[in-house]
């Protein structure tokens, strides 16, 4: 493989790093956070979970990036990387609410205008009613399910110390949960704009196991994304776990739950099927942000409990990330399309 | 050896349960042997039964402060209920005081052997059993704050109504002593213990009030 496919790659490894720097914290940073769950298996379960949701079932929310923008050169799909990476860093920096997911469909975009492609408006719009639709389903699922767990808790009576331990399981398996649903919805984030472009063959291993060209990409980035839990997510999920101390380890455990289902639901090619094949309405397949999904439940808690206490400021931020997320990423995306191609004479698109 | 780890750390927790429960029993059984040497005092004065039942008062009080200490060391070892451990350790000292208490004020009556009058054995004898069941009432809300949350506030009352209780028979008590024609030393001496009885449903009624406040903490 030549050098420079490696440095291209690098955009989308580094964004994946960011991710799993910032967004291991939405699936385990509670658990962490209050030493319900020690670092290091949290780190290895997220890990290992967020690669196989990303070799596995990646490949739908790619899928409708696609149909956004297919970025014909991989100079091209390095750019879109980057800018997102710099616009999630920048705005991160700023403590703007950011998410990958809207950085990338705004360099997407911003490729677009410079290539002189099409953006198919139906696809943009879908995606932007998946964005305002993830915070909201995550809250309604956490409110639905709070009161369901509760009352099973009030019924069933277990002994404080009993319970405890069982919330310990019971954050790790949605630890894992949470951590498949990330990889399998925000692994198009990461490598999503090199699937036109990507420079792998098919491997096999044995009989069993045979990854095609999409599924070493997204293995690939799922390692990335390994990478950053590891490196850089602790002090993260120290932050987040004190900060939503106020919820109760079993309060938390719904917040987890409620994220994991939303971006399961958004990223399963099965479960669409499934949807379909029941003639009920079917979920876009979309890469939506973990961040927001989080947000989103624990404002529903927050309702449920009567509303006091809740910051509406933060939802009148995420709304405005909605539109300067996007903009920005395009706006840095054409910067540096026009640097590779007019200074380092690089072909940016075909 | 995932399944005997996991098995061994229910064994443990299960253990833990056991031990929560048996330093309440104690709480519970100081109450009885406490009533029981208070009546026998009462009726005979210091005889071999109240030593004996001082013993176990201070058999029971000992045994309680083991448990408690393993029981502390275990959730701070384990980090076991990250949230509400500090809540928890503080309501088992505060519980374990009220031991310290019955062991106190046997120990001061072995001591001073307070001549209480026929007149006022009556009412001393109904505070010391309305103040151990206060105590026990508190000891009740203890248990259901680890079991069954939504019992935690009818125990609360009952805690609250029988400090109320001890306290319209402590007043009028200490009343009846003042306006009795025994010397002021003899006078000062009765409403000592009077007030160590009565002390011992305040601070129920005092632990009750910040159980109220975890309970609260512990609903999710």
């Amino acid at each position: 493989m030549e050098l420079s496919i490696l440095v291209f790659l690098a955009g989308g490894l580094f964004l994946g790093w960011a991710l799993g720097a910032n967004d291991a914290a939405n699936v385990f940073g509670t658990a962490v956070g209050t030493r319900m769950i020690d670092f290091v298996t949290a780190a290895t379960v997220c890990s290992i979970f967020v690669i196989l949701g990303a070799v596995i079932s990646g490949a739908g929310t790619t899928e409708t990036l696609g149909k956004l923008g297919t970025i014909t050169a991989l100079p091209g799909a390095f750019s879109a990387a980057v800018s997102a990476a710099i616009t999630v860093y920048i705005m991160t920096h700023w403590g703007l609410p950011v998410s990958t997911s809207q950085a990338i469909v705004g360099a997407i975009v911003g490729w677009n205008l410079f290539s002189g492609s099409t953006t198919d408006m139906g696809t943009l719009a879908t995606i932007v009613s998946a964005w305002l639709f993830c915070p909201l389903l995550a809250g309604l699922m956490a409110a639905s399910l709070l009161p369901l767990v509760s009352w099973t808790l009030r019924k069933t009576k277990p002994h404080l110390l009993r319970l405890d331990q069982a919330t310990r399981w019971a954050l790790l398996l949605a630890g894992a949960f949470g951590a498949y649903s990330l990889g399998a919805n925000n692994i198009a984030n990461v490598m999503g704009v090199f699937v036109p472009t990507s420079p792998f063959g098919t491997i096999q291993w044995g009989t069993f196991l045979t990854l095609n060209s999409v599924q070493l990409l997204f293995l690939l980035g799922g390692v990335a994304i390994a990478v950053g839990v590891f490196t850089y997510s602790r002090r993260v999920m120290m932050t987040v776990g004190n900060d939503l101390f106020q919820l109760s380890p079993v309060a938390a455990w719904v917040v987890v739950i409620a994220h994991s289902v939303v971006l399961f639901v958004f990223a399963s090619k099965g479960l669409s099927s499934l949807l379909a094949g029941a003639n009920l309405p079917q979920l876009p397949l979309v890469p939506v942000s973990s961040s927001q999904a989080v947000v989103g439940a624990i404002l529903g808690i927050g309702l449920l409990k009567g509303g006091a206490g809740i910051r509406w400021r933060v939802l009148g931020g995420i709304g405005i990330g909605w539109v300067t997320t996007p903009v920005c990423a395009g706006l840095v995306c054409l910067v540096i399309l026009f640097v590779l191609k007019n200074v380092f004479g690089q072909t940016v698109y075909l | 050896m995932f399944f005997k780890n996991n098995s061994s750390l229910l064994g443990r927790t299960r253990k833990l349960e056991a031990q929560v429960d048996q330093f309440l029993d104690k709480v519970n059984q100081c109450g009885k042997a406490f009533s029981a040497a208070f009546q026998i005092y009462l009726e005979n004065g210091v005889v071999e039964d109240f030593d004996r039942y001082l013993g176990e008062v201070q058999t029971i009080e000992h045994e309680a402060d083991d448990l408690r200490r393993n029981i502390e060391l275990e959730l701070y070892r384990r980090t076991l209920i990250p949230d509400l451990r500090g809540d928890v350790l503080q309501l088992l000292e505060n519980i374990d005081d009220l031991t310290n208490i019955y062991k106190a004020d046997l120990f001061r009556i072995s001591v001073q052997q307070p001549d209480i009058l026929e007149e006022f054995r009556a009412d001393f004898l109904e505070l010391a059993r309305t103040a151990v069941a206060c105590v026990d009432s508190l000891v009740a809300a203890a248990r259901s704050f680890f079991t069954d949350i939504d019992a935690v506030r009818d125990n609360i009352r009952e805690v609250v109504r029988l400090e109320s209780d001890a306290d319209r028979i402590s007043s009028p008590l200490q009343r009846k002593i003042f306006s009795s024609d025994l010397d002021l030393a003899h006078k000062t001496n009765l409403r000592y213990f009077v007030e160590r009885i009565d002390e011992l449903a305040n601070q129920a009624e005092d632990v009750a009030d910040q159980l109220a406040i975890y309970a609260i903490k512990r609903r999710i």
